[in-house]
């Protein structure tokens, strides 16, 4: 176990930014969002969880996948693949940050189709991580699988003690960067880091057991009003998709510039009516209760019956923090294990 | 496979067929030699066409895998790539991504009867198995193509009409939904010229694709005929992105169109939610 002071917390991330592109929590505008970090910047890791996630890191919200050059309109298009470049650090996210970034894998890295872009971003992707010490109302992450202190997916994990860090580190990675000479022996402050482990998940409450609802919410996919009333509040805007560490759906077009055009992939939003319009004009989920119905499904669903039961959920509540009509995931989910036949 | 699944191969347009007053076909072949002469799939599988600048769109390759001359596609006219794509000429270069999805049980249809029922460019993804059933017609036992369109002007494959009508080997039943000057089949909505065809359900399998409200009628009728649901084969179109299974779109539930279909029989579409 080491431990590291905030100061040199802070000079150890304008260290990595050389190497790195680094993403931190940072404030800005009245809120704490993941910003590209350059030396001078400072670190906001604790007044609040950043309002998006640090999903960005391996899904940004644009990418190009090829850039197309032609001679003439539509002839001898010359393609080169765009590859991402670099590795990423992410300094400052939250256990759900990390485990949500690990709940893509099993989508973008299959047997038969392997995302390369997916794939370069999460194999040069680093993640210093915070435990948690004080779960906000939203908060449901030992609800689903993970917890405060969640280890999985991150490299480092550092625990707030005094006016430092305890950092265990997880990965190979993680070990390396804890040899640096900003790092000290942590001592006995080791153990106080695990006693605050224990007294954030005490915080946290109950959890709640959602193992019945991916054959609940099946049971209940034809029963319109029930989404119906689930949706009421909804204004299909879709800020919970683009905050969600997990919502990885994406659209492809293309950007055309005269003879080049480049092909990007850029965050999608299954709430909004045109995600499945076809072009005839035919709509398989036409109104938002279809829609809210689909996110929800696919999230306590869908996705654990392909992949073991593991809920396409981090728990770490934003959407229901950030949903402007407090639309809360849970309740929804709640309903749908309750309901009565 | 390392490949990146995002990455088209180049494709030469060699031909185009204006087919009706929105349908047009397209014959297309890899640039790459070497991966045309190699180039497999099996009948009912789709592909990616990309016109470079605008998008790409999904369609079925209605070819059969026994002619690899070309890859034909035929695209309706409705949206931003279909409208570009119909402006495109022989010699002009286009994307491909494909094979992509799952395919018709063509093994499992050996030494059956098949009925054929297509309504509109529902003809397209029946058309690569018809060709490719009239290609090892020997595999087959009766086979009947019944294909309906609004009226004569929305057939597609007009070209070909005349010899699948002509062959002794396959009962070919064109109808159109209101009378016209000159026209000599059938006269109906599919769903009834169905009922009075009358397929016997016995070792035969039906094969439908058209308008969702045509499949509607079509399943009932089939059912009122005796189909059992097994033996009802269809293959369903969404709106796709990445034709791999990520992007989210065409799923139905667990099931994602674009790669566990597009070919589903009636038995797996009511396991499915419905989503349609």
């Amino acid at each position: 176990m080491k431990y590291i002071t905030k100061k040199n917390l802070l000079r150890l991330t304008e260290e990595l930014s050389s190497v790195y592109r680094v993403l931190a929590p940072v404030a800005q505008g009245g809120t704490v969002t993941f910003r590209r970090f350059h030396p001078g910047m400072t670190l906001d890791m604790h007044s609040r969880m950043a309002a998006v996630s640090a999903k960005m890191a391996t899904l940004p919200q644009t990418e190009s996948l090829l850039l197309v050059q032609r001679v003439e309109e539509n002839k001898k298009p010359e393609l080169t693949e765009t590859l991402p470049q670099g590795k990423t650090l992410v300094m400052g996210a939250r256990p759900c940050d990390a485990r949500g970034k690990l709940l893509l894998d099993p989508v973008f890295i299959t047997e038969k189709i392997r995302d390369q872009h997916f794939i370069h971003r999460r194999e040069n992707s680093i993640f210093i991580t915070l435990a948690c010490d004080q779960p906000e109302t939203t908060c449901f992450c030992h609800s689903v699988g993970s917890g405060p202190a969640d280890t999985a997916g991150s490299d480092i994990l550092l625990t707030l003690v005094g006016e430092g860090y305890v950092a265990q580190a997880i990965s190979d990675q993680g070990q390396e960067i804890v040899t640096h000479s900003f790092f000290e022996d942590a001592q006995d402050r080791g153990q106080q880091a695990q006693a605050k482990h224990g007294h954030a998940l005490e915080l946290m409450g109950q959890a709640h057991d959602y193992s019945s609802a991916p054959a609940k919410i099946l049971e209940r996919f034809d029963d319109m009003d029930f989404w119906e009333v689930q949706s009421a509040k909804c204004i299909s805007c879709g800020a919970c998709t683009y905050m969600c560490p997990t919502c990885y759906c994406f659209n492809i077009t293309d950007n055309d510039l005269g003879l080049t055009s480049q092909r990007i992939r850029t965050w999608d939003n299954c709430m909004s009516h045109t995600f499945t319009l076809e072009a005839s004009g035919h709509n398989p989920r036409p109104t938002k209760a279809h829609r809210l119905k689909n996110r929800v499904g696919h999230k306590f669903s869908y996705y654990p019956d392909l992949y073991g039961g593991i809920m396409a959920c981090c728990g770490c509540g934003r959407c229901i923090k950030q949903c402007p009509t407090g639309v809360d995931i849970r309740q929804i989910v709640n309903a749908a294990q309750e309901y009565a036949q | 496979m390392n490949m990146n699944p995002y990455l088209p191969e180049m494709a030469t347009i060699v031909e185009t067929i204006q087919e009706t007053h929105n349908i047009k076909t397209f014959r297309v072949v890899l640039n790459n030699e070497e991966r045309m002469k190699n180039f497999t799939f099996r009948p009912g599988q789709v592909g990616q066409l990309s016109v470079f600048g605008v998008g790409e769109s999904t369609f079925v390759i209605n070819s059969s895998p026994t002619r690899m001359e070309y890859l034909q596609f035929s695209v309706m006219r409705v949206g931003e790539v279909t409208s570009k794509l119909h402006q495109l000429q022989p010699g002009d270069h286009i994307g491909v991504r494909a094979p992509l999805g799952n395919s018709f049980p063509i093994e499992a249809l050996q030494g059956k009867n098949i009925v054929f029922i297509g309504g509109g460019i529902g003809m397209a993804p029946l058309r690569t198995l018809f060709v490719y059933m009239l290609d090892n017609r020997t595999s087959y036992k009766n086979i009947t193509l019944l294909y309906g369109a609004r009226s004569p002007a929305d057939l597609t494959y007009k070209a070909e009409l005349p010899e699948w009508i002509s062959r002794k080997d396959v009962q070919t039943v064109l109808t159109i939904d209101n009378p016209a000057e000159g026209w000599e089949h059938q006269v109906g909505l599919i769903p009834n010229v169905l009922l009075d065809i009358a397929p016997k359900p016995k070792d035969t399998f039906a094969i439908t694709c058209g308008p969702p409200i045509m499949i509607k009628f079509t399943l009932q009728a089939l059912k009122k005929l005796g189909f059992e649901d097994e033996n009802i084969i269809t293959t369903l179109e969404k709106r796709m992105k990445c034709g791999v299974g990520i992007c989210g779109r065409c799923n139905i539930g667990t099931k994602y169109v674009c790669l566990d279909g597009p070919v589903f029989t009636y038995a797996q579409l009511k396991e499915l939610p419905s989503e349609l």
